[in-house]
């Protein structure tokens, strides 16, 4: 089973970055997910978050009880959701936008400069797509396949093929990473 | 005389086949449009906006009216009226909403008028939390407006529930000429999950008892505690009278104690007397079961929870789950209080189905309230302690 939190400001995509993940895992990978979101005026322009339960059965309590993994896209979000990650977690943060802690040993830290990459990509409006590219590939918690299967209806059609392209990028970022990381522990 | 209910295939137009990813506002619009509705006159409110968003957005290509109106006394009014103009209706509320509808359920009920109405429940009272989940208004839906009469009330515990269960809705308001609520609540209203539509032919739908009769012997209520008069249009050039006031057989005002004795009895045997018909639970482990939790909506997917746990730890709990609130599903709660130690009811809100549980239970077994004050879902270990203490 994932608990998995998206979090960032409002206007970054985040609902979406776990609406595109909960949507590849219930009808592509054939898991079941349960989306909840941060909802009402804390979610305008604040702190931000998107909660995704993803299991082999039926997902019951549907929020995260102890995160496995946590993407934060913002320096609040950091702030506000790194404690409930579990230990041992995954983090996955925008390094542009994010200074962790000093002392960060207790998760596993990943972070990705998503905005430089989307801007490469044509707009850096393209930041959360990078993201997912690189948390499939870390996290293995949703296929790529499965992923660019849920795009269309969740992304604009005329930006579809810019999206699929920031998501190959994140996810070749992110292959690279998980590879070198894998390097390192051996 | 007609084939009773009358059971049609669904209007392909109005039914999204497929498997899609979807909160459960969003699949209340689409069981409604899925089971025929066709008008839905609503005012906005969080946490049910998106349902009135997504039928407004489905009206165009599926041939069906959307009206924002002024306010919800206006809104449940209209859909009254579109029921004699021969619709199907559904509007959709949350509490500030729900209580200025109250008036015009109690004159639905009184005339007879089948129509679908969803209460996404947040915190209250007043005005509360709007963002945030709650069941407060469950003992609201039974009682809330004057004077007595009986409503159905379903309430779904996930997003497909809430497809399935508004087609449901839609269904049984015909069935038995009386207003169906749905309660839902904003947790279930903006989760998603994945949610299955059928192919068309294979949701069942039932159409409306249209009259068939010569004009002149028409009359739009029967007072037989069944199912009550077939309907018409107006302007179908038929003569009926509908009131709020006690009515006689044809509609038309009929003031004394026997005259209500006869509506009244029927508006309530109607649902009284087709109970079992109209009853759906969710049961597991009840046979040998010590302690029972019974449970409805986002909390029954709590509770089962605290009910694996329990059981990892040897405990015999069993589980219930009302589908269907209202009518209470007497019976099954008084059988199961003669033979288990406990009942576990969580819900949230303060205690109040809890308290139909007691009524039921009759002292014959203890019966815990694992109570809330909403704005958040139980956490599973809170009901773990109760079923523990009522294992005791």
């Amino acid at each position: 089973m994932w608990e998995i939190k998206f979090s960032g400001f409002g206007g970054q995509g985040i609902v979406r970055c776990a609406l595109i993940t909960g949507k590849a895992v219930a009808l592509y990978d054939d898991k079941y997910a349960t989306m909840t979101q941060s909802f009402g005026p804390e979610a305008r322009g604040g702190a931000c978050q998107s909660q995704l339960i993803i299991s082999g059965s039926r997902v019951l309590y549907p929020y995260c009880t102890s995160a496995g993994v946590l993407v934060a896209l913002s320096q609040e979000a950091y702030d506000t959701y790194e404690p409930g990650l579990a230990d041992g977690g995954i983090l996955i943060i925008e390094e542009e936008l994010v200074k962790p802690k000093a002392n960060s040993s207790r998760v596993k830290l990943y972070p990705i400069g998503a905005t430089r990459i989307a801007e490469a990509v044509g707009n850096r409006l393209f930041a959360n797509l990078v993201v997912l590219g690189f948390f499939s590939a870390i996290t293995g918690a949703a296929s790529a396949d499965a992923m660019k299967k849920a795009l269309p209806g969740l992304v604009p059609d005329r930006f579809l093929k810019a999206n699929l392209q920031a998501f190959d990028k994140g996810f070749e970022h992110g292959l690279a990473t998980a590879s070198q990381t894998n390097g390192a522990a051996q | 005389m007609a084939e009773f209910p009358k059971i049609v295939s669904a209007d392909p137009k109005g039914v999204l086949t497929g498997r899609h990813f979807m909160d459960g506002d969003h699949a209340l619009a689409e069981g409604a449009l899925a089971a025929g509705c066709r008008f839905f006159a609503g005012y906005p409110i969080t946490p049910s906006t998106e349902t009135a968003e997504r039928f407004a957005e489905r009206c165009p290509e599926v041939g069906g009216l959307f009206i924002q109106m002024e306010d919800e006394i206006a809104s449940i009014t209209a859909n009254v009226g579109a029921v004699w103009g021969g619709k199907k209706v559904m509007t959709v509320t949350s509490g500030p909403g729900f209580s200025l509808m109250m008036e015009t359920f109690g004159l639905a009920a009184m005339m007879e008028v089948p129509m679908v109405i969803a209460d996404v429940q947040r915190g209250g009272p007043s005005t509360g939390l709007p963002t945030l989940t709650a069941q407060q208004d469950m003992m609201q839906v039974r009682w809330g407006s004057h004077g007595d009469y009986r409503i159905i009330a379903l309430v779904p515990d996930s997003p497909q529930e809430c497809f399935d269960l508004a087609v449901e809705a839609f269904n049984l308001s015909e069935i038995y000429r009386v207003p169906v609520f749905i309660m839902t609540d904003e947790t279930v209203g903006h989760m998603h999950e994945k949610v299955v539509i059928p192919p068309a032919e294979e949701i069942k739908v039932v159409e409306r008892n249209w009259y068939t009769g010569p004009k002149e012997e028409y009359r739009p209520y029967k007072f037989d505690g069944k199912h009550g008069a077939p309907m018409v249009k107006a302007g179908d050039g038929y003569r009926f009278h509908s009131t709020g006031l006690t009515h006689d057989e044809r509609g038309y005002p009929a003031l004394t104690a026997e005259d209500n004795k006869k509506l009244l009895t029927h508006l309530i045997q109607k649902i009284d007397n087709n109970a079992d018909k109209i009853i759906r639970v969710e049961e597991s482990g009840l046979e040998d079961a010590d302690i029972v939790v019974v449970s409805y909506g986002i909390t029954s997917r709590i509770a089962i929870r605290a009910v694996q746990v329990a059981r990892e730890q040897g405990l015999k709990v069993g589980f219930l789950r009302l589908i269907t609130v209202w009518p209470f599903c007497e019976n099954k709660i008084r059988e199961l209080a003669g033979r288990v130690k406990a009942i576990v009811v969580p819900e949230l809100n303060y205690g109040q189905i809890v308290l139909e549980v007691e009524r039921a239970a009759a002292g014959k077994c203890k019966v815990i309230s694992v109570n809330s004050c909403g704005g958040a879902v139980h956490d599973p270990e809170e009901i773990l302690t109760a079923i523990m203490e009522g294992a005791k």
